[in-house]
């Protein structure tokens, strides 16, 4: 198994201010938007350092999506953020019908998505929005695993055109992938070669699967860990390429099972190249509050999960 | 003190201790609202008092026959809570559980863990006031007289539905309803003023048809004056909208007079100075 350490832990979002503050010093066309979560968002430096391409929507969010997409009309390239509820849930026809229908350049860009938002409970916790926004023809889904993926993608999607989702989240994680890393949307990350399962993981959960491989590696089980951080366009080569080689798979993600990373690759496989499959994700029930590690143990997204599904998928191969 | 500012102090109190235990949650805007919760708990609203299993207050979800109340500020969950709870819903010692795992006290107020006196799920802001609209008409169809009353936070009027809600009512004869705004100015990133200004709101209420009242949120005797006028002023058909004027973090000095507690917790030394204005008077749980 390939060693990965690390020498601090950051939040995800920390790393979406930090692509922000970069794309104001080199992009001008970028806009932010923000609903009275400026400080959740880490947009600080962004703000001070280009407070006239800062737009303070209040607490807003279906008129801050409408005016994102107005403001690509010129050539803006808007950035809309808040969290990630009230980035999907909240607005949803908004985005179908004036960003993803009308195919306009707007990057939806959310914080404290899923159970690791903690506290503040199940309310907050949008645990379907991967699936949402999925569905939705054109859109791009980005659920980055650490601080630098995060600010990498976040300078990457400014420059391709078309419609965005970037999720990422509240709580302090390994920070793990390199520093200078070129994000490629739609291009899987080979995290670990591996051959007797594929683990595909998403978002918080990638560091869990790196766990659960030293874990399995312990029993002599060698897993193949590919981190998904686009979910659509997903990149099914990959996927197909591993499961050929493995014979099974496991999907983990901060999410519901329905709608989520482990069904776009169910799709894949039923079609493609039928094999087992686990998944790892929240099944059919809301969050509540608690600390996230409390909250991801319970709901059966730690390493422990992810090490049990392999084995499960493992047992059902032919 | 008053009966019912010797309540809202311990209600402070509470407030206070649940956010610090857990180390989440809002005690800006929830001790800015203690006083009106108080009053309405403990002095207006009609409420079944008979007690069931354990000695506490029985819950009924259709609340036929009772007033109603609503919090559409979600996030002001710890003065709900300590006010359910000292009115004799369930156990005060069961505010120790806010915000941590496997309570019925989520970080927003939800129907989904059964706890009793919540009857709608809050925390994504500008949804109650639709659903107070709604249950008012439910009384109405089932010729039920008593009111349903709802609380709203002014940063809370920046969103669409709101006004969606505002304008339905009085447009229905919606006069079975009182609709609270908390109107401290303050939000999460600063004034409301300087986030999205929602300059007068009162005569914005009043061109949408309503009978908007104003009121001194954190004076006691205001408050009850007001509240036993608009006894009077129900079933006349206009919903009324009071405009509450609070401070934010009232009656704690260093948490007065700023946004900055909205959502933050005291630590241990500022718990133990906050409490240190506040009397204890029916104990603490
Ligand atoms: C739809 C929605 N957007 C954003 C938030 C995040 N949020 C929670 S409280 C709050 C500020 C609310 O301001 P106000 O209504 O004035 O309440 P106060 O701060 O005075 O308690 C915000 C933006 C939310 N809960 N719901
Ligand atoms: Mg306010």
């Amino acid at each position: 198994m390939k060693k990965y350490t690390f020498t601090e832990k950051k939040d995800t979002r920390s790393g979406f201010g930090a692509g922000m503050q970069v794309l104001g010093q080199t992009n001008p066309n970028v806009v932010a938007l923000c609903a009275d979560l400026v400080g959740s968002l880490k947009l600080d430096a962004f703000i001070k350092e280009n407070p006239e391409r800062f737009i303070q929507c209040g607490i807003s969010e279906a008129n801050m999506i409408g005016m994102a997409a107005g403001l690509t009309i010129g050539g803006k390239i808007p950035f809309a953020t808040t969290f990630a509820n009230f980035a999907t849930s909240r607005v949803y026809d908004q985005v179908r019908q004036s960003v993803a229908y009308s195919h306009k350049n707007v990057k939806i860009c959310a914080s404290h998505a899923g159970l690791t938002l903690g506290e503040d409970g199940a309310t907050h916790q949008v645990l379907e929005d991967l699936g949402m926004m999925k569905m939705l023809p054109g859109m791009t889904v980005i659920n980055p695993c650490d601080y630098n993926q995060t600010k990498a993608a976040t300078i990457a999607i400014a420059e391709y055109d078309g419609p965005v989702y970037l999720r990422f989240g509240r709580p302090v994680i390994p920070v793990f992938t390199d520093a200078d890393q070129k994000f490629e949307i739609g291009k899987a990350w080979m995290v670990n070669e591996g051959t007797d399962v594929s683990i595909f993981a998403t978002g918080h959960l990638v560091w869990e699967a790196i766990q659960a491989g030293e874990m399995l590696e312990a029993e002599g089980i060698n897993a193949e860990i590919i981190n998904i951080h686009t979910i659509k366009p997903l990149d099914e080569k990959a996927i197909l390429a591993s499961v050929k080689k493995t014979g099974c798979a496991v999907s983990a993600e901060e999410h519901q099972v329905a709608g989520g990373l482990g069904d776009s690759i169910a799709q894949v496989l039923i079609q493609k190249h039928l094999a087992p499959l686990e998944y790892v994700g929240v099944k059919d029930t809301f969050g509540e509050s608690g600390t996230p590690a409390q909250l991801m143990e319970k709901y059966g997204l730690s390493a422990k999960a992810i090490v049990e599904a392999a084995k499960r998928a493992i047992a059902r191969k032919k | 003190m008053t009966e019912l500012q010797s309540i809202a102090s311990q209600v402070r109190r509470d407030i206070l201790r649940m956010v610090h235990g857990c180390q989440s949650g809002h005690p800006g805007g929830s001790l800015g609202c203690a006083d009106l919760l108080v009053a309405l708990y403990f002095q207006q609203m009609k409420i079944n008092n008979r007690k069931g299993k354990g000695g506490y207050l029985s819950f009924n979800m259709d609340g036929k026959g009772e007033d109603l109340f609503y919090l559409s500020n979600g996030h002001i969950s710890p003065v709900f809570y300590s006010v359910l709870a000292r009115r004799g819903y369930f156990d005060v010692t069961e505010l120790a559980t806010f915000r941590k795992l496997n309570s019925r006290l989520q970080g927003h107020p939800t129907t989904h863990e059964h706890l009793p006196g919540i009857r709608i799920a809050s925390g994504s802001l500008g949804q109650g006031l639709s659903v107070a609209i709604g249950s008012a008409l439910s009384k109405k169809l089932n010729g039920d007289k008593t009111l349903v009353y709802c609380l709203m936070g002014d940063g809370e009027q920046q969103e669409g539905q709101v006004w969606e809600a505002v304008q339905f009512a009085p447009n229905n004869n919606v006069d079975n309803l009182v609709a609270f705004v908390d109107v401290n100015g303050q939000q999460i990133d600063g004034s409301t003023k300087k986030v999205n200004d929602n300059r007068d709101l009162g005569a914005k209420y009043k061109a949408f048809g309503w009978r908007v009242l104003h009121v001194d949120g954190n004076n006691m005797d205001e408050l009850t004056t007001l509240l036993r006028k608009i006894k009077r002023l129900v079933g006349k058909g206009q919903p009324i909208a009071v405009m509450m004027k609070t401070e934010m973090g009232q009656g704690v000095d260093f948490m007065m007079h700023s946004h900055k507690w909205h959502g933050v917790a005291p630590n241990d030394a500022q718990l133990e100075q906050a409490l240190s204005q506040l009397e204890e008077t029916l104990g603490d749980y």
